[in-house]
């Protein structure tokens, strides 16, 4: 009797420490999916810091097509304050200033602008942590899109995302969680009428520049090819047909146009003459976090098989020890 | 007769008027959160920290505080450690109640907190997402703990046949609740890993986040057994445990150790290991952790000292502040969304969460009074 009472609990507890603890540590060396790719016909934006003149036109125009308020900060109500994102704030102009700002562009000793809005990323934080699929990536353009009606206000998408994008309105009872959705959301639908968004539509000088994600990376890598103080003819609004060209001298961009790799890439891409690490830009590597989480939670619960093994074994072992107790009075708990 | 019995006794004291007090005030402000103002109104959470106290307290610490009936799960039903039976029963009324205020945590940290009941919807699931493992697993082990802990009641009003019929399906509760607890707290760790840069590198072992979270959670489930069953002793006047309690500090020694080696070992493998004496705040909440892990495996690995209830209180209560501390730290003290983001909890949203427990610990005395929760002595 004691051998065999020796045999089932080791035999049983193996098999449900091995089902249990065996899942997590075989994640270990599971294989990861590979980052998302971009979708087959994704829009995005070139923001060219170079370009910006800080006049926030866009953030304006931002607020007018998603009706939100403007952020009023003392007695300045002849524009808006936002300073940064918020769940009344999709996009924000932010300035990085150095020593005496005395030069555009210039890292040190200069100031430059810089465009704080969703990223639009190819493989999205949001999007995979989500529980109640509230984050969704359109499968044709990308765009990343919120739906507050299935929304329990968890607030994962906020710590999922790099970028500290999606923003919830705490100052209401009854809030939600708030982020560009590139003027696509429903009752607004620029993109499908063959509109561009708000913000690259009123941006005077193309910093802001609306497109497929393929020319935008095409024009980028165009600009840094050329050289320093050479004129280039800088296409303004939409990228596919431009309203007008302007010449202007090319400035000493940095050679990393962000968005390209970037955590798998993003559809809204960046560049600058300013490193991004000053412009705020979170360090991320190629590797997306999605698919590595996604990897070590479909290792561990693809179509249920690990835990319904372990449900099994766990249920025999505790039948076998339960039985062992023999109490009159039941009682196990 | 039954093995187990109500302690009795009088229930208006004045620790339970005082936690009733903490839980009146805390009352306020749940209604300022969900009636007047929001959840703005209450706490300092902000854009770049979306999860604050309610969140990392109340269900990430919370729930593997509550841990404590798993834990005594795992050693009496899947390695037959029958000794400990007696522990098992306090130790599912305080994870039942610990859950279930975990539950109400995530519903006032519940942005919109009216459709809750999305989450439920099986056309709502994203299968990628950590957090519906987490929401459905906690939901339903919740109503496994409520069922695990029913024989107290049912034993209470007399319902004989029921009593009988729950005895004969109640090994398939007992192996979910071993399951789905082993599940999301798991999981819990796999939610740092979408956080990618943002947790610092020292917690940031990604692949390696469920394993380090499951062996703290188990491992704090037996100090928390260590702490209740020393506190009951001496709170409740009956006789001392230590005899059942230096057993399970044995089983905290070979765990305790796994849990080093795999954590040293990760960040060994990740080349990690020069940040822990980098000098920043990080390395100095890193070192300090460890301390508090490595002072319970000192006292714990001496049979003298396990034999000591003093010895066993102190390194349950170390081991506690480790995990707890584990996981602050990676998701709260030493986590960093970007430039200008800072939190640090509000008074409010601190009262709120201290009536949530207050609210816990009432019902914990309320119900070992009322019903048949605690073994009963061989010579009261």
């Amino acid at each position: 009797m004691k051998r065999r009472n020796f045999l089932k609990t080791s035999l049983g507890g193996t098999v449900s420490a091995a089902a249990a603890l065996g899942g997590t540590v075989f994640s270990g060396t599971a294989q990861a999916r590979a980052n998302l790719e971009p979708a087959p016909e994704a829009v995005g934006m070139l923001f060219d810091s170079t370009l910006c003149v800080g006049c926030k036109a866009c953030v304006t125009k931002c607020k007018q097509v998603n009706d939100m308020p403007p952020i009023i900060e003392g007695d300045h109500t002849a524009w808006d304050s936002a300073r940064d994102l918020s769940g009344d704030t999709l996009n924000v102009i932010k300035v990085y200033q150095n020593g005496n700002r005395a030069t555009k562009d210039a890292e040190i000793d200069g100031f430059c602008f810089e465009k704080r809005s969703c990223m639009h990323c190819v493989d999205p934080g949001c999007v995979s942590v989500c529980p109640t699929t509230s984050m969704q990536r359109n499968p044709i353009t990308g765009i990343v899109t919120h739906h507050p009606e299935t929304c329990i206000g968890c607030r994962n998408c906020m710590v999922g995302c790099p970028y500290n994008v999606p923003q919830f309105q705490y100052n209401e009872v009854f809030g939600q969680i708030n982020k560009c959705q590139m003027c696509n959301q429903k009752g607004v639908e620029r993109i499908d009428n063959g509109q561009m968004t708000g913000c690259a539509e009123v941006c005077p000088t193309g910093a802001t520049l609306f497109g497929p994600r393929k020319l935008l990376l095409k024009e980028a890598k165009q600009r840094m090819a050329v050289k320093k103080g050479d004129i280039y003819q800088y296409p303004r609004g939409d990228i596919s047909k431009p309203d007008n060209y302007y010449e202007k001298e090319v400035p000493d961009y940095k050679q990393h146009i962000w968005g390209e790799k970037e955590a798998g890439g993003t559809n809204v891409m960046h560049i600058s003459s300013v490193s991004f690490d000053k412009l705020g830009m979170p360090p991320l590597s190629e590797r997306s976090a999605p698919s590595v989480v996604e990897g070590v939670q479909h290792t561990l619960y693809s179509y249920l098989a690990l835990p319904a093994l372990a449900l099994a074994g766990l249920t025999y072992t505790v039948k076998q020890n339960t039985s062992d107790h023999d109490d009159d009075d039941g009682g196990e708990s | 007769m039954s093995q187990y019995q109500a302690l009795g006794g009088r229930i208006l004291t004045k620790p339970f008027m005082v936690l009733g007090l903490i839980f009146a005030i805390s009352l306020y402000f749940m209604f300022e959160r969900f009636v007047t103002g929001g959840m703005g109104a209450v706490s300092n959470l902000n854009g770049g920290f979306a999860w604050g106290i309610w969140v990392v307290y109340d269900v990430v610490i919370g729930t593997a505080f509550a841990c404590g009936g798993y834990a005594l799960a795992i050693a009496v039903y899947v390695f037959n450690k029958g000794q400990y039976h007696p522990l098992v029963r306090p130790a599912v009324l305080a994870s039942l109640l610990g859950y279930a205020l975990g539950g109400f945590g995530a519903f006032f940290d519940m942005g919109r907190f009216w459709q809750f009941y999305e989450i439920f919807l099986p056309w709502n699931w994203n299968f990628n997402s950590v957090m519906l493992e987490v929401g459905l697993c906690v939901a339903t082990y919740i109503l496994v703990l409520a069922l695990e802990f029913s024989p107290a009641l049912l034993e209470k009003l007399g319902h004989k046949k029921l009593l009988k019929l729950l005895n004969k399906v109640l090994f398939l509760f007992i192996a979910l609740g071993i399951l789905l607890p082993t599940m999301h707290q798991s999981s819990l760790g796999s939610l740092l890993i979408a956080m990618g840069h943002k947790v610092n590198p020292l917690w940031q072992v990604m692949h390696m986040q469920p394993l380090l979270a499951l062996m703290t959670a188990i491992l704090m489930g037996f100090s928390i057994v260590l702490f209740e069953a020393s506190t009951v002793t001496v709170g409740f006047k009956r006789n001392s445990e230590t005899h059942m309690l230096s057993g399970l500090g044995k089983i905290i020694v070979g765990l305790l150790i796994a849990f080093l080696v795999v954590r040293f070992g990760v960040l060994t493998f990740q080349g990690k290991l020069g940040l822990i004496f980098a000098g920043d705040f990080a390395s100095f909440m890193f070192i300090l952790e460890n301390i508090l892990f490595v002072i319970p495996l000192i006292i714990l690995l001496s049979p003298q000292r396990r034999a000591q209830g003093s010895k066993l209180l102190i390194a349950g209560v170390c081991l506690l502040l480790a995990g707890s501390l584990y996981r602050f730290d990676a998701f709260l003290l030493t986590f960093n969304p970007g430039l200008g983001y800072n939190y640090f909890p509000s008074a409010p949203e601190i009262m709120i969460t201290l009536g949530v427990i207050a609210f816990e610990l009432m019902a914990y005395i309320l119900i070992v009074k009322l019903l048949p929760v605690m073994h009963r002595e061989e010579h009261a």
